[in-house]
């Protein structure tokens, strides 16, 4: 009874968003066993970030998830802010709540394209990163770059959110729900697409928790765990969101999980917008020519929600100029960590549509 | 090229194969890091780059003329990286996208990059930036039409 097919699928394939390689056994056309193989992105940002100085390593950490490079920033931040001893002002915990959201729904809108992309659906493609240009026309108006931002710094931001700069976040959020319920239409009146996603990949409670599965994927099983509630950090203490759960488990609910995610995302910004305070936008402590001389002493580790789950940042000081050690507890690596018990005994073909649920990014999987 | 009077024109093979050629570069999927989304952008609505012909992202090697290397090359994946550009037929082209390709970038000082694809295949355009805009790329799509057709040396 030993007489599987051995496939290899990988590295380089439309569906493996990125660099993903997948061994699998097969029976006819049912995966039996599968073994993920990564590694083919490690570009030792961790081991970077302990030659560099504190307020630089944040190109790192941009480079990480880079379709969410705001969020990463600040995560690290949250633990580098604590270690340097330079807390924020207020308000820059607002800019950053509301370059977070943005950042959020920015990632996803890539995750929908893409993921409609494995299923052989093209349009979305177009509309979700039509969606996704505004966000990054921001991005672009704030710090001079669209995808790898390095618009946060150590103890403020690099350039303070003029009044035009927020009318044209509050316009884009003016017309964004629309076009947001147009994807979502795309997608879920699609008797295709619902038939090749609703009950398949279903992740139970208990695995997903075994496996330290985060973010919409732990949220889709039916677990109520946010880091933005669970461990309020910045500000999202002071702002009114809901936190999308669902019972089913199943590549549908994860789904529709990450669209309710971005329609909440969209609250918090029509908010933050509104509630953001007058003030500095940097810390007068860490001055751009006194970044090099900050030394940092202690330990810390900090968790923030990015779009994929849990973020985690555990930095080490020695009272030098550079961290002493620097660890990325990445979601997306855990995350993928379920896919050979996900996949196991399912079609083949259901194994892109798991695959693709997962939301992998591959410079957070290796770093 | 040159139109007569008589309403047709002259040409050479050589010029009349280029310029076909040089209009219907049909790229490689191959993303393997920041730059892909860019890559990805390049397509999409915004810079449609199907006005260049360049809109067909073939799956597989063996029906490609053009691979863009987006992303960081790391010592585990040049092997593979060269092994596809084998399995592409000629005429083959290599477009370098993102300062990590060109000369390593922010990981210059690691142990895992490979410092440029060049030291693997050969390269006809290096498009700089960290990553390159949309934009960018566009440019440098239509550069290497320009050396396809023999416009430049470049």
């Amino acid at each position: 009874m030993n007489n599987f097919v051995e496939l290899n699928f990988g590295p380089q394939h439309p569906s493996t968003h990125g660099v993903l390689r997948l061994r699998a056994k097969l029976d006819g056309e049912i995966v039996r066993e599968l073994e993920p193989i990564i590694g083919y992105l490690h570009r030792n940002a961790e081991k970077l970030c302990e030659l560099t100085f504190y307020a630089d390593n944040l190109i790192f950490f941009d480079r990480m998830d880079y379709v969410a490079s705001m969020l990463m920033e600040s995560g690290y931040l949250e633990a580098a802010e604590k270690i340097l001893n330079i807390p924020p002002p207020e308000r820059v915990l607002w800019i950053r709540v509301i370059m977070n959201e943005l950042s959020r729904i920015a990632s996803h809108l890539v995750w929908a394209g893409a993921f409609g992309l494995d299923l052989g659906m093209l349009t979305p493609f177009f509309y979700c990163f039509a969606q996704r240009d505004y966000i990054l026309d921001v991005f672009t108006e704030v710090c001079g770059s669209r995808q790898e931002t390095n618009y946060m710094s150590v103890g403020g931001v690099y350039q303070d959110l003029t009044p035009e700069m927020i009318e044209h976040i509050d316009a884009f959020l003016q017309s964004f729900p629309k076009k947001l319920e147009e994807i979502y239409r795309l997608f879920v009146k699609n008797d295709i697409f619902i038939s090749r996603n609703k009950g398949i990949g279903v992740l139970s409670k208990e695995t997903a928790i075994d496996y330290g599965v985060t973010g919409p994927m732990l949220r889709a099983s039916g677990v109520n765990y946010d880091v933005r509630k669970a461990n309020p950090y910045l500000v999202y203490d002071k702002v009114d969101f809901d936190v999308p759960i669902s019972q089913k488990g199943d590549n549908l609910a994860r789904f529709l999980v990450r669209f309710e995610e971005m329609r909440q995302s969209v609250r918090i910004i029509k908010q933050a917008i509104t509630k953001i305070p007058d003030g500095p936008f940097f810390n007068p402590k860490a001055k751009k020519s006194m970044m090099i001389r900050l030394r940092g002493d202690g330990e810390y580790y900090a968790r923030t929600e990015s779009p994929k789950g849990e973020f985690g940042v555990y930095i080490v000081g020695d009272g030098g100029v550079k961290p002493y050690r620097v660890r990325v507890r990445s979601p997306s690596f855990k995350n993928l960590s379920v896919l050979p018990v996900l996949a196991k005994d399912q079609m083949i073909s259901d194994l892109i549509s798991i695959s693709g649920t997962i939301d992998l990014v591959f410079g957070e999987v290796d770093r | 090229m040159k139109s007569g009077d008589a309403g047709f024109i002259t040409t050479t093979v050589e010029k009349a194969l280029t310029w076909a050629r040089s209009n219907s570069i049909w790229p490689l999927t191959f993303g393997l890091a920041c730059c892909a989304i860019e890559m990805m952008s390049v397509q999409a609505s915004r810079l449609d780059v199907s006005r260049f012909g360049s809109e067909v992202f073939r799956n597989s090697p063996r029906q490609s003329d053009l691979m863009i290397v987006a992303g960081t090359v790391t010592k585990k994946m040049a092997p593979r990286l060269k092994r596809l550009y084998d399995e592409m037929p000629y005429p083959k082209y290599v477009i370098a996208m993102g300062v990590c390709v060109i000369q390593g970038g922010p990981y210059v000082k690691g142990y895992s990059v490979v410092l440029g694809v060049d030291k693997v295949v050969p390269v006809d355009v290096y498009v700089p930036g960290c990553p390159p805009t949309p934009e960018a790329l566009t440019y440098g799509i239509v550069t290497l039409q320009e050396k396809i057709r023999g416009e430049t040396d470049r």
